[in-house]
Parts: C-alpha cells; structure tokens; sequence
C-alpha cells in the first residue's frame, strides 16, 4: 500500500486556534447538551479545518476530550484515510484501537452504518464509568420526532430525531437505557451544535 | 482572537495557565463530569490533584470551577450561605488571580456559583451551575469503611444499611436525628452524598433547573446531579423526611422559612438569629424588608460588612 499522500505532506491541518479557550467552550456546549439530553447546544467548530473525512464538529470533540488517556475507535469510513488517525494522534496523543470494547470514545462519520451498540465498552456495575462516548456525526435540522425522551436532565419529556441513524438504533438505546448504570452514552454531533443521549435517558420510540 | 478576549484573558499570559490547571487535568475532569452527568449520582474517580490550599478547604470544587470556567463566567463563592467568609473570599480571591474571571456576591448575576455547605435561597435558573465542595463523598463510608464493599453495595443498589442507620436514629431519639450530609436517593439508583449542607437545603435540589456538580479533592471523587432530576431525601413512611424549622424569622431582614445562623451578640446571653444565606438578607434589606432586630446596635456590626463569626471551614 502506498503512502497516503496527506501523511506525507508537510501541512498538517491545525487544531485549535486558542487551545485553552476555544476547548472550554466546546466543553461547555457538551456538559449542556449532556446535562440537557436531546437539546441542541449551538457550537460552530467551522473554523476547524481537520483532515477528511472527519467533520469538523467531531474534530473539536477529540480535540476537548481526548488524550493518552483515552483510546480512539474510528468507524470504517474516517479508519479509511491514516490521514484522519494521524492528525488525532498528533493533536490529541490518543492511542487508536480497532477494538469497540476498548475504546473510551467512538468517532463515527456515518453512523448509518454503525455496529451495534452493545459491541461497544459498556462499563461494570461497580465503575459504570469505564465505558465508551459515541460521538456520531448528524446533519443540521431535525427530522420528524423519532423518539421522546424523559428523565434526568429532562423537565417531563421532550421529542428528539436525529438523521442519519441505522433503522435499530433506538431500539437498542432502549436496550441501552435498561442496562443503567452500565451502557454506553451518545452524542450528535452536528455542523450546527451539539446533543446528547446518554444512558440516563428513558426513550419512548415515537410511530413514524 | 478577539481584542476582548485578550483583555479577559490577561492573567493567564502571565505565570498560570488560565484557571491554574493545565490542559489535560482540564480535559479529565470534563471527562469524569461527562460521565458523571450521565449516571447521575455516582461518584467517579478522577486523578485530583494537588492544589495551592489545604484538603479540607474546597479542593475538590476548586478543581470542578476551574475545568468548567470560560474567560466570559461571572463566579460567586460561598462558604456556608455567606460570601465574606475566609474560604469564600481565598477561592475568589483564587480565581481573579488565576483565570481573571469577573466575579460577584449577587446569586442571580453568576453563572457559576461554588459553595461550602448551603444552597442559595434564591432559586437558580437553567444558565446557571452550583459546584458543591465535598468532603466525604461516600454516603455509606462511616457505616462500611472498605471501598471494596461500598463500590459493591452501589453496584447492586443494597442500601438497606443506610435505612438502618437512619432507623436507630429513630429508636435512640425518637426521630432521625440526622441534620446535615443527609443522604438522598437519586433518580431512583443511587444513594448520594449531598455534601455537609444542612438538610434544610435538601429539597432544594429536587429538579432543580441549574446543574449541580460536586468534587471531592482528597476522596477523588466527581458526581453530578443533572437538572430537573428527582432527589429524594431517605425516610420512612411513618417517619417522613422533614427540614428544620426556625421560630423566628431574621433578625436584620425579617425574612421567614429560610436557613438561619445563630449570632452571639455579648457575654450576657444576648443573641440573635440571622439569614445564612448573606447575598439574600442584603437584597431583602435593599428592598426595605426590616427585621425585629435590624435596629438593635449590635447588628450594625452585622450589616456593615455582613460578616458574621469567623468561621473555619472543617
């Protein structure tokens, strides 16, 4: 195989302007849409320019949140150019791994072709928290209301769609749900902002 | 960046990176408050670190503020209700010094608001995040010292030691006697820690719209409650949960069913009953709302710079 030619380039696609500053932000908008599940939480990550195919809302998530701490899965569409692996382990030091159960965050760029979610670290009883964040890449604007959901973070309920999505995928965050306090924890990541669904949240499929 | 940015940003040109941590102590606390958002309740182990301040004295919080805290957050600190007191004035001090944020006394302009044992008496809004200082996050530590058999009980949500901790409260004095760090169930799983607030601020934190976070610095442990979560304080059917109450409204502002701190006023029994919370008796006093004894000489000392006895915090 040959050398791609972005790793062999000498610009790398930069990060962060203001490392400190423009990270906070980021993780403000996170903990909102985490604290706040299925609200979208206004980010604007265009000034990021990271190597395709990774979306630049997903960029600047890595970007917040990983490090040498936390192992990278890359879903087969951003695995499919090293270039993409290569600007993550230079920006955020994360080791990569081809392993879902392994993986402290998951980065999807099309999550239409998502493996399932049980695939993915789910954390024990006694530390719930040893699971994998699944951070999937959406588009602008909401479909139809595909689920609601109520619980914590929710002031009785709201309705949450998000595209594109495989066909069982509330199902399984259903099934998510049920293994609180283990289960995985997803965030939309949009051009737009970002959203959260994680294992807190009870669902309610909506019919189409 | 903007020009407006740099001038907020100054200090951490200068010897500290902003808000003193570094960037991946930053990045791992804002892991463990991800996680901890989304299994409310649990207490996440995070790496805490060393702090220029003793354990005891918000370490914990500290390290929650400053991996939440943006160059545009307006912080208020308070040490049991009151923003005067040394723990409150350090960490602000702290702060200014550290991130030059703005900072503020009046609860409704922050959006950030540490605290020492008490929640504000004025509701808090959805913009808002009450970061709580913790001693001993453990609710079931003083009942099971081994970390083993705790993680287990969470684990399998057996909490029936607690209940019976509350019980022989019951049987010795009639009642649960228990008034502060009194443990609440969250979300219907976890048993929390709600960190030494009196139980009168308990119901406090049931829905409420702001998010609270709570660290604790020498246990090393993050835990969230997100908001609009349901928070029940333990009890028994026939022993139902109640707060205190107080048989006599403020002092200085009149003000009734709020948390009260008792003053000692001279050596001859004199004393009198003040709002705990101090941003909020001022406000009331603004407001013209004067209490039976807001006239009395020994409460000038009071309102002049609102500080009550020197405290320390534990």
């Amino acid at each position: 195989m040959t050398a791609s030619p972005n790793l062999t380039s000498a610009a790398l696609a930069p990060a962060f302007a203001d490392a400190v500053h423009d990270a906070q932000s980021c993780f403000r908008v996170l903990m909102q849409a985490m604290a706040r599940p299925g609200t979208l939480q206004a980010f604007d990550a265009a000034a990021l320019v990271p190597e395709a195919p990774l979306p630049a809302a997903l960029a600047a998530a890595a970007l917040t949140l990983c490090d040498f701490d936390t192992p990278i899965w890359l879903d087969a569409t951003l695995a499919a150019n090293p270039a993409v692996a290569g600007w993550l382990r230079f920006h955020t030091g994360a080791p990569i791994t081809s392993d879902p159960a392994e993986a402290a965050f998951a980065f999807v760029a099309r999550p239409e072709s998502l493996p399932a979610l049980a695939g993915y670290a789910q954390g024990t009883l006694e530390y719930p928290d040893r699971s994998t964040m699944l951070i999937l890449a959406v588009e602008n604007g909401s479909p139809a209301p595909q689920v609601r959901l109520s619980g914590p973070g929710v002031q009785s309920s709201t309705d949450f769609a998000a595209a594109p999505l495989p066909p069982r995928f509330w199902p399984q965050m259903m099934e998510n749900h049920r293994r609180f306090p283990r289960g995985v924890d997803v965030i939309f990541a949009a051009p737009a902002g970002f959203a959260a669904v994680p294992r807190s949240t009870d669902l309610t499929i909506l019919e189409a | 960046m903007s020009a407006d940015r740099q001038m907020n940003t100054g200090p951490d040109e200068g010897h500290y990176n902003f808000a003193y941590l570094d960037e991946q102590t930053k990045r791992m606390i804002r892991r463990a408050i991800l996680k901890g958002i989304a299994v409310p309740g649990y207490q996440v182990p995070f790496a805490s670190r060393e702090m220029p301040m003793p354990y005891g004295w918000g370490t914990g919080g500290v390290q929650v503020t400053a991996a939440i805290l943006g160059a545009d957050d307006r912080l208020k600190v308070i040490d049991q209700g009151s923003d005067d007191t040394t723990n409150a004035v350090s960490i602000r001090n702290f702060f200014e010094k550290t991130a030059g944020v703005a900072t503020t006394t009046r609860t409704e302009d922050a959006t950030v608001i540490q605290t020492r044992h008490r929640i504000p008496e004025a509701p808090l809004s959805e913009e808002q995040v009450l970061v709580y200082q913790v001693p001993i996050p453990e609710p079931l530590r003083f009942l099971e010292p081994r970390e083993t058999e705790t993680r287990k009980m969470h684990a399998l949500a057996e909490y029936g030691l607690m209940h019976v901790k509350l019980y022989e409260d019951i049987a010795r004095n009639g009642h649960i006697a228990t008034t502060y760090a009194y443990p609440v169930e969250v979300n219907d799983r976890y048993v929390m820690d709600p960190s030494p607030t009196p139980k009168f601020d308990n119901p406090k934190m049931h829905e409420m719209a702001a998010l609270q976070l709570f660290g604790a610095g020498r246990e090393k442990r993050i835990y969230a409650l997100p908001p609009y979560t349901k928070v029940k304080s333990l009890d028994f059917d026939d022993h139902p949960f109640e707060v205190q109450h107080f048989d006599r409204p403020c002092g200085l502002c009149g003000a009734e069913l709020v948390y009260l701190d008792e003053v000692i006023l001279d050596d001859k029994g004199g004393r009198m009953f003040v709002c705990s919370d101090s941003d909020f008796c001022e406000d009331r006093r603004a407001r013209g709302h004067v209490g039976d004894m807001a006239a009395d000489p020994a409460a000038a000392s009071l309102t002049g710079s609102a500080s009550t006895s020197a405290r320390t915090p534990e």
